[in-house]
This record gives C-alpha cells, sequence and structure tokens, in this order.
C-alpha cells in the first residue's frame, strides 16, 4: 500500500523538469523558455541535478547494454517525482516506450513522463500570456507525432497566443533527415532531406519554423543559417515564453 | 557471381546513395509517383471502416503461419501433388536455380516468359538461365523496360519508377527496333503488347513467383494488374514457379483479408485487376505440368530470431517504401537488393546475415516511423531495425564508433563525467568558434555534419549552470 500522505507531499511540490543532454549542453535557450512557460503555468518545477542522457542515443544506435544501463540510471534519478517533464518529443517517447520496456517498469516513471506540450495540454486552461509576434509555421518532429501521438496539442497552444499567425507548412508530416547519428553516418542522404524540409520552410512563407525538440531544431535550424535565410528556428517553449 | 560475392561486392549504402543523389531526373520521378500513390493508398484505407481489425487480422494470420510453418509446408506439398503438381525444395539460391534450369532444359527450350516476381530477382535467375543459354523474357511492362535497359528494377511493384516516359520510347524504339513511336503512354503500351503477345504465343514454359500459397487446398496465386501474368499462367505447357516459402497462408480462406491488404497498400486499388488462383494441373486447361520450387534462402535463419521474424510478414506491398523518406531521395539501386525501402532494410541483413553492405542497411533510416503507419501486417519497422542495428553492432569488431559509443555511455553514466565532458568540450572548441557558432569542422562526424549544415557551438553557460546560478541568486 502506498503512504497516501507522502503522496501528496509528492503531489504539492514533485515536477521534475528533464532538460535533454542536448538542450542543457547545445540549447540553453530552449530550457530557460521550458522553466519559464512551467512556472507562469503555475508549475513548481524542480530539476535533479543527477540528470545526464536517457540514451536514447545508444538505444537507437544498437547499443543496447549502453541504453539499458542509462535508462536504469534515468528511472534511479527521476524516481519520487510526481511527473516528469521535457521539452523534447523524442526523448519524452524514448522514456515512455522504450526505458519502459529495458527496465521492466511500464509504470512508474516512464508513465509519468510527459512531453512539455502533453503536460501543459493536461492542464485546464493555462493562460500563457505570450508577447510573441510573428508567421509560425509547425513542423511537426516524427517522434512526437508517429511515437507520442500528440496530434494538434502544440497547435492548440500556439493558437493560444494572439500574436502568432499560423502558417501551413508544405508536407509538414515529412522527417527533416536529422534521425541522430544518421545525420552523420548518412550525410548526404540527411542534406538531401533537409533541402526538402527547407525548401517548404521558405515556401510557407514564415518568420518562424516552430517545433518541439531541440535536435531536429539544431538541424533545421542549422540548414537555414547555412543557407543565409531569415527564418527562424524556435523551440514551442520559446515562442510560449517570449 | 555467387550470391555471397555479390554481398560481398556491394557498396554500402551511404556511399551508394551518395551516388545515386545526383540523378536529379531520377529524384523527380521518384518524388512525383511515390506522392500519387500514396495519396491514392491513403483514400483507398480510408474507405474502410475496419481497416484496423483488418491488418491486426493480416498479421495474425500471417504470424500464425510463421509458427506453423514446418506443418504447412509439408500440407501444401501434399495438396499440390495430390493436384498432379510437382514440389521441390530448395535451401539457397544455387540450388533453386539448378532446379529452374534443369527443368526448363529437359523442356528442350532456350526461351522463357516470366511474370514479375522478386523471388527471382533475389535469387538472380534470369542470370543464371541465361548462363545456360536460356533467355528469360520478362512481361510485366515496368520489369521489361528494366530489362531491355540492362538494369535492375529499383522498386519492389513498380520497378521503372526511376524511369520517365520520354526514356522509356527511347528505349523500346532503339531495342525492339521501333522507328515511329511517340511518349504517348498507350502508344508505348501497344508497342510493348504487340511484342510480348508473340513472345505468349510461342514460349512453351513459364516461371513465376507468388503472392501466396494456400497449405489446405495447394491453390497459388498471383496478383497483379496488367493481366501478362494471367497469359504466363495459362498459356504455356509448363509453369515453373518459385517461391519463397513465408508465403503459404493456412488456408483458402485468409485470402479474404490478404486480398483486401495487398492491393489497397500497393497500387491504392480497392482491388486489383487480375487475381490468378491455379491448383495443380487440369488435363486440358492451362499448364500440363507444374513445377513449384519452395525456397528457404535465408528465410528459417529469420525465423529463428524470435524478435525478427515478424519481417517475414511481409506482403511485398511497398506501402512503407513509397512514405520512407530516405527512399524517396536516394531510390532503390542504392539498397542493392530488390527488397529497398524500410523493409529491405530489416529482411535483406537477415537474409543474407548482419555483415557487408547489409549491415548498412538498419542505419539506412532515421527511425521516422513513417513506414510502421502504414505497414498492413503490422510490422514494427522501427523497432526491427534497431534490432537488426544491434545484431551489426554485436556482430562487429569493436572500432572507432564502438569506442566512442562506450566511452559516451560511460561519460552520461556519471554526473561528475557529464559535467566535466561539458566543459572539456566548450575547452577544445574554442579555436574552432566564432559567434556562438563552429567556423571550422574538425575531420569525423562533425565535418560530415558540418558540410551541410551549421552547428552551435557549447554556449558560455549550460543549461544547468544557469540554473545553478539561479538557485545560488
Amino acid at each position: 500500500m502506498e503512504d497516501t500522505n507522502r503522496l501528496e507531499t509528492i503531489q504539492a511540490v514533485a515536477t521534475a523538469l528533464f532538460i535533454t543532454c542536448l538542450a542543457d549542453t547545445l540549447s540553453p535557450d530552449v530550457g530557460r523558455a521550458t522553466v519559464a512557460v512551467l512556472e507562469r503555468a503555475g508549475v513548481e518545477v524542480e530539476f535533479p541535478p543527477e540528470q545526464t542522457c536517457c540514451g536514447q542515443l545508444h538505444f537507437n544506435a544498437g547499443h543496447l547494454d549502453e541504453a539499458r544501463a542509462l535508462a536504469r540510471r534515468f528511472v534511479e534519478v527521476f524516481d519520487g517525482y510526481d511527473a516528469v517533464v521535457a521539452p523534447s518529443g523524442s526523448c519524452a517517447a524514448h522514456v515512455r516506450t522504450h526505458i519502459g520496456e529495458l527496465t521492466g517498469q511500464d509504470r512508474g516513471v516512464p508513465a509519468r513522463t510527459r512531453e512539455l506540450s502533453q503536460f501543459l495540454s493536461e492542464r485546464t486552461s493555462v493562460e500563457l500570456d505570450s508577447g510573441f509576434r510573428g508567421r509560425v509555421a509547425y513542423h511537426p518532429t516524427c517522434h512526437s507525432l508517429r511515437l507520442l501521438r500528440l496530434g494538434d496539442q502544440p497547435l492548440s497552444l500556439l493558437r493560444t497566443v494572439g500574436g502568432v499567425e499560423l502558417v501551413e507548412l508544405p508536407d509538414a508530416e515529412e522527417c527533416c533527415g536529422f534521425g541522430g547519428t544518421f545525420a552523420v553516418n548518412n550525410p548526404d542522404v540527411s542534406a538531401a532531406m533537409l533541402d526538402a524540409k527547407l525548401d517548404a520552410v521558405v515556401a510557407s512563407g514564415a518568420d518562424v519554423v516552430c517545433a518541439c525538440d531541440a535536435s531536429c531544431l539544431m538541424h533545421i535550424g542549422g540548414g537555414l543559417r547555412r543557407r543565409g535565410s531569415e527564418v527562424r528556428a524556435l523551440h514551442l517553449a520559446e515562442v510560449l515564453a517570449a | 557471381m555467387s550470391q555471397a560475392e555479390r554481398t560481398a561486392s556491394a557498396e554500402p549504402f551511404p556511399r551508394a546513395a551518395r551516388a545515386a543523389l545526383p540523378n536529379r531526373q531520377m529524384r523527380r520521378n521518384l518524388l512525383h509517383a511515390t506522392t500519387t500513390i500514396r495519396a491514392k493508398r491513403a483514400l483507398a484505407v480510408a474507405e474502410l471502416a475496419d481497416w484496423e481489425e483488418l491488418r491486426d487480422a493480416g498479421a495474425a494470420i500471417k504470424s500464425s503461419a510463421l509458427v506453423s510453418l514446418d506443418r504447412l509446408l509439408v500440407d501444401l506439398e501434399a495438396a499440390v501433388t495430390r493436384r498432379g503438381g510437382v514440389v521441390h525444395w530448395a535451401r539457397d539460391a544455387v540450388e533453386a536455380n539448378d532446379l529452374v534450369t534443369t527443368i526448363v532444359r529437359a523442356e528442350g527450350v532456350d526461351e522463357v516468359v516470366k511474370v514479375k516476381s522478386l523471388t527471382t530477382d533475389e535469387i538472380h535467375l534470369n542470370e543464371a538461365l541465361e548462363a545456360a543459354g536460356i533467355h528469360a523474357l520478362e512481361t510485366d511492362l515496368a520489369e521489361l523496360i528494366v530489362q531491355l535497359a540492362g538494369e535492375r528494377p529499383s522498386h519492389l511493384l513498380v520497378p521503372a519508377i526511376h524511369k520517365n516516359r520520354t526514356e522509356i520510347r527511347d528505349l523500346l524504339r532503339d531495342r525492339l527496333g521501333i522507328e515511329d513511336l511517340s511518349d504517348d503512354p498507350t502508344d508505348l503500351t501497344a508497342a510493348a503488347r504487340s511484342f510480348l503477345r508473340d513472345a505468349f504465343l510461342r514460349s512453351r514454359v513459364a516461371v513465376s513467383g507468388a503472392n501466396f500459397a494456400c497449405a489446405d487446398t495447394g491453390g497459388v496465386v498471383v496478383v497483379e494488374s496488367e493481366g501478362n501474368g494471367r497469359m504466363c499462367t495459362t498459356l504455356p505447357e509448363v509453369l515453373v514457379t518459385v517461391m519463397g516459402i513465408e508465403k503459404v497462408l493456412p488456408s483458402f480462406l485468409d485470402l479474404e483479408v490478404m486480398l483486401q491488404l495487398l492491393p489497397r497498400s500497393s497500387t491504392g486499388e480497392r482491388m486489383n485487376p487480375y487475381t490468378s488462383v491455379w491448383t495443380g494441373v487440369h488435363p486440358g486447361d492451362g499448364p500440363q505440368a507444374f513445377h513449384l520450387v519452395l525456397l528457404d534462402n535465408g528465410r528459417t535463419r529469420a525465423l529463428a530470431d524470435e524478435v525478427g521474424r515478424d519481417a517475414l510478414r511481409c506482403i511485398r506491398c511497398s506501402a512503407c517504401i513509397n512514405v520512407c523518406p530516405v527512399y524517396r531521395q536516394t531510390g532503390g539501386h542504392a539498397y542493392h537488393t530488390p527488397y529497398a525501402g524500410p523493409i529491405g532494410a530489416i529482411l535483406e541483413p537477415q537474409l543474407v546475415g548482419e555483415r557487408g553492405a547489409a549491415a548498412s542497411l538498419p542505419f539506412a533510416s532515421t527511425l521516422c516511423g513513417a513506414c510502421a503507419d502504414v505497414c498492413p501486417v503490422h510490422i514494427d519497422i522501427p523497432a526491427l531495425l534497431v534490432h537488426e542495428r544491434a545484431k551489426v553492432v554485436s556482430n562487429k569488431r569493436p572500432g572507432l564508433e564502438a569506442a566512442s559509443m562506450k566511452l559516451l555511455g560511460r561519460v552520461f553514466r556519471s554526473r561528475r563525467g557529464y559535467e566535466r565532458a561539458q566543459r572539456i568540450a566548450r575547452f577544445l572548441q574554442r579555436p574552432l568558434v566564432q559567434n556562438g557558432w563552429m567556423q571550422r569542422f574538425p575531420p569525423g562526424p562533425l565535418r560530415a555534419w558540418g558540410r551541410s549544415r551549421d552547428l552551435p557551438a557549447v554556449p558560455r553557460q549550460t543549461f544547468r549552470e544557469w540554473w545553478q546560478s539561479r538557485d545560488g541568486a
């Protein structure tokens, strides 16, 4: 039997931010924006400093022993939190589906983990009060689309921002060609896929391409910058926190 | 060339893809054709209220067939034999090719007509027959085009998807000696038709593959669009069918599910124009001799893998190929196997072993998951790609990549190691960075990235450093 008193204490305080190793190291702006959005939504968030990487990189590359060790570690670090929220569809999907399999836990930490827009959508009527202005094309990243099945949760959040003009991204559901190690092990195909995505972004007439994964955005944003494009690649949290 | 030699000499996917990408014409054709076909598929599938139940049923039928293969194949052999057919067993490509060559030779002919068949592409039957002085004429229009061009098919279902009609017009004009030919599809088809009709009428032996075979009745099924397949299975006196052992279904009744799943998934049609089912030999009607060659060629190897065996459910519809963003850029030739795209990337390494070029195929994917959403028999292709990757990793001798993955794994296993690695990266990158972006890319993965994309540098303050400073404030 669970101790009810203990649960209530936990519920009062214990939402953990899983920042992801990539956002921590390369896109701290995404992390800061995530914290801002969560705090505006009235969520008191903690950052367990022991966290590193969920092991998705190793899992997807076929290094399952390392992936299993990191999965166990992840569950230990986030055990005891009522909810775990991550600004990444891909890492949240890895935790929810694969870490469950790797650790034999389908309840517990994997089931309590949410991607940011999922987490926000589960809370009723969040008033985020974003001052963002601009034309936004939303790119549904593959894992948020097909593993988490986020559907239009991120779009619904974007629609709450008065200054956001949503524009349609042609072939929005096509992969941008990132794919983790795919981007460097198959660099030519990856670049060809990215080219198609960038053409679509430019054709949409957007000022900003927005997504729920810092990794895909690093890929798309890196491609836009290489082209000398003015279009910015921003995480959903950055638009919501503006 | 033996199958093993062919696999050994094939180029790994990244290099083969790199060679394919500059072919802009091919990529335009591919994009156009796959876009059309996937839109048709989406409409055809949306019409059925019970599509998801059909997928579940299809997966269940194929899975149950695979676990009872030992019994079903013996049943099939008995049923075919009872109806006057002859069943042969082939462990590999060499045995299958020898069997077919012997049967054709015994008829004393030097030409056979062929029904489009992936399985015979897999074993390179045409080359084996050619070496024995027997010409195998492809009668599926697109297969014929590919054969006349001296190429190999680039798509399971649409073998000449990489060619457009002007290229096809030039090809038919040169190879069939037709001076006056427009690039109108009707004219092109008519030219091929009159050429093929002659062949159907003079050929005494036909070779086919099979989409399904029913263990209870001994019925063998070919699904096609043109009717040329049916010409082959009805006009000649001798019919030889080469079939992978995973194509067997428990019962004729299972076709009720399979014949709904296959055409809607592959061509986006409610029903394909021609479905031929033949059961042994019938005096005075159709071929008077029927040979069924049951081919293993790596299938029992795949079957022994309890996870990997799901790939054997595949009914070769090509829906996964048409939605694959990698295939749509590279085309099928980069996969060096008739089974291109996502299904090829999990099937080929299981059939031939996870080494050589085949070992590069499971990595030819971003794991975007589009394939899994359309598979009519619910093969979890991304999960199988990861499974195959793990087999490749454990097969390979430890190299630089494995060492760096191990090291990275160690770094991630402690907070101290991880934070130290962040600081080391920030220090080491200094000579390469300008304005917060990498300006120069050292050889290796960073250079591969930097060829076409910019990369942000590790910033002055990581997120966790910011959090700590904020916490302290």
